[in-house]
């Protein structure tokens, strides 16, 4: 498939992108990652005049802390933050997201703010980052403003970005020493969109009480939702098992499914409680473990990345029929193969 | 626009219009077929190539953002009337059986095994899942991925003994 002609633009400074979006406005789209962009071209559900192609700007690939806070820059790759040491502990709700953002491959080249940008409703990143408070920094011809996620996404892929603007970064707050999370996706097989997926991001604060949370669904709305009823459920509260089981019936009372080839809305539905279930009670397992957390400086490998996202299952071939015909053909003949 | 970029180690321009995909600049301007286009949609993997090493869908990228980079094909796997030992794993242990799959599994896995020289078959398993197989012969390409990393485990062994 090709895609409608375009002229493409590769500035080497903000500067002249600012300049050429200016220019051009909403017939100019924004190519980072690309892993979402080209496809749409290629179906032509975009025909954009110009691509400024902002891979050769420089320092928009810092994945770092500062004071406190997190910030990843526009250019940081999927893969950077699967493979960051840093998304551990109180950042694992993005480290347990990172692995599960489409495929290996897609995961070299696509990038954390062109998914925000895209605003896909089953994007993943949107969700984790909802449910962290986070917010774009977005710089166009007037300068630089921050918009928080909930006020970026104003429907499905539509951002309340103006057609001069670039995000920048994403910056997420500092959520303090004692917080922790986890990302939970449902799809079908790698590479698919998510049939449901929920974020929980918590901070306790005092007498081991939930100081904070963030609850945020995918693909059950028009954009990546905030469960705000579940939310303020757990705010003040203990992580009892009662406390867990309202707050994800709140989560799922929240989300907007609607029936398609992944599943019926009622199914859907379901999904989220389960999953802000099991969410919660990962997140607490984590804060629990917080003062020696072991994600902290150790470095993020594949056996454990599977390990955090439950998939050793699913990928070992033990669990697949070849796999089982395999396992009796080694003990037919003792294991000599 | 003039694009130039190494292909499996040969500097190569051509001229371009800028919605040129890197898998057509491939196959159809510099007659590398090789590299298959399978679902054409980011899905399938048929067409990964290594960009500077890292594998990407060559499908899901205009060949002017390749301006200055490296790209290896699987033309570029086998040197000096030799395979490589990823080509001749998937040989050894059945890898492939309608082989349109097989130039993107090979690249992902060469990727794979240089960062990782002995991986588990969880690993591979992951590594790979970005490829699809319509054939369904994902077990013996997960086999042919073993032996071709205990091929060249005992190569860099020979190598040092040497």
């Amino acid at each position: 498939m090709y895609p409608a002609r375009f002229e493409y633009v590769a500035p080497s400074t903000l500067e002249e992108a600012l300049e050429t979006l200016g220019r051009y406005g909403d017939d100019a789209k924004v190519l980072a990652g690309g892993q979402s962009l080209i496809p749409l071209m290629k179906l032509r559900f975009a025909a954009p005049r110009v691509v400024v192609d902002i891979n050769r700007l420089p320092g928009l690939d810092t994945l770092a802390e500062e004071n406190g806070g997190l910030r990843i820059g526009a250019l940081v790759r999927h893969k950077a933050c699967e493979r960051s040491e840093l998304l551990g502990g109180r950042w694992g709700t993005l480290g347990d997201a990172a692995p599960l953002i489409s495929d290996p491959i897609i995961r070299n080249l696509g990038t954390v703010c062109g998914s925000l940008a895209h605003a896909d409703p089953q994007g993943d990143w949107g969700s984790a980052l909802l449910a962290m408070d986070a917010e774009v920094v977005a710089h166009g011809p007037d300068g630089s403003r921050t918009i928080p996620l909930r006020e970026l996404f104003q429907g499905p892929f539509v951002t309340s970005l103006e057609p001069t603007e670039i995000i920048t970064e994403v910056r997420v707050p500092d959520p303090g020493p004692v917080a922790g999370g986890t990302y939970l996706k449902l799809e079908r097989k790698v590479g698919d969109f998510a049939t449901v997926g929920v974020a929980v991001h918590l901070v306790l604060g005092e007498g081991g009480k939930v100081g904070r949370a963030g609850i945020a669904l995918t693909a059950v709305g028009p954009t990546n939702l905030r469960a705000t009823a579940a939310e303020e459920a757990l705010v003040g509260s203990e992580l009892s098992h009662d406390v867990i089981r309202e707050v994800a019936r709140l989560a799922a009372e929240a989300a907007q499914p609607h029936g398609d080839s992944r599943g019926s809305a009622d199914y859907k539905r379901s999904v989220v409680r389960v999953f802000t279930e099991r969410g919660l009670r990962a997140a607490a397992a984590a804060i629990s473990a917080a003062p020696g957390r072991p994600a902290d400086g150790e470095p993020v490998t594949t056996e454990a990345a599977l390990d955090a996202t439950d998939r050793q299952g699913y990928f070992s071939g033990e669990e697949t029929i070849a796999g089982v015909m395999d396992e009796v053909r080694d003990k037919e003949d003792g294991g000599a193969r | 626009m003039k694009v130039t970029v190494v292909v499996n180690g040969q500097e190569r321009s051509a001229e371009v219009e800028p919605r040129l995909l890197l898998v057509h600049l491939l196959r159809e301007r510099l007659r590398l077929t090789g590299t298959h286009i399978g679902c054409d949609t980011t899905s399938c993997g048929a067409c990964t190539v290594l960009l500077d090493g890292t594998p990407v869908k060559s499908c899901t990228m205009f060949a002017v953002q390749a301006e200055g980079r490296e790209v290896t094909t699987v033309e570029g796997l086998a040197a000096g009337g030799q395979l490589h030992a990823l080509q001749e794993g998937f040989k050894e242990e059945h890898g492939l059986q309608c082989g349109f799959c097989t130039p993107g599994m090979l690249l992902a896995s060469k990727a794979l095994l240089e960062e990782n020289p002995d991986p588990s078959e969880q690993e591979i398993r992951w590594a790979l899942s970005g490829n699809l197989c319509r054939c369904t012969g994902y077990q013996n390409i997960v086999k042919a991925v073993q032996w071709s990393a205990r091929k060249l485990q005992s190569d860099r062994a020979a190598n040092q003994a040497g």
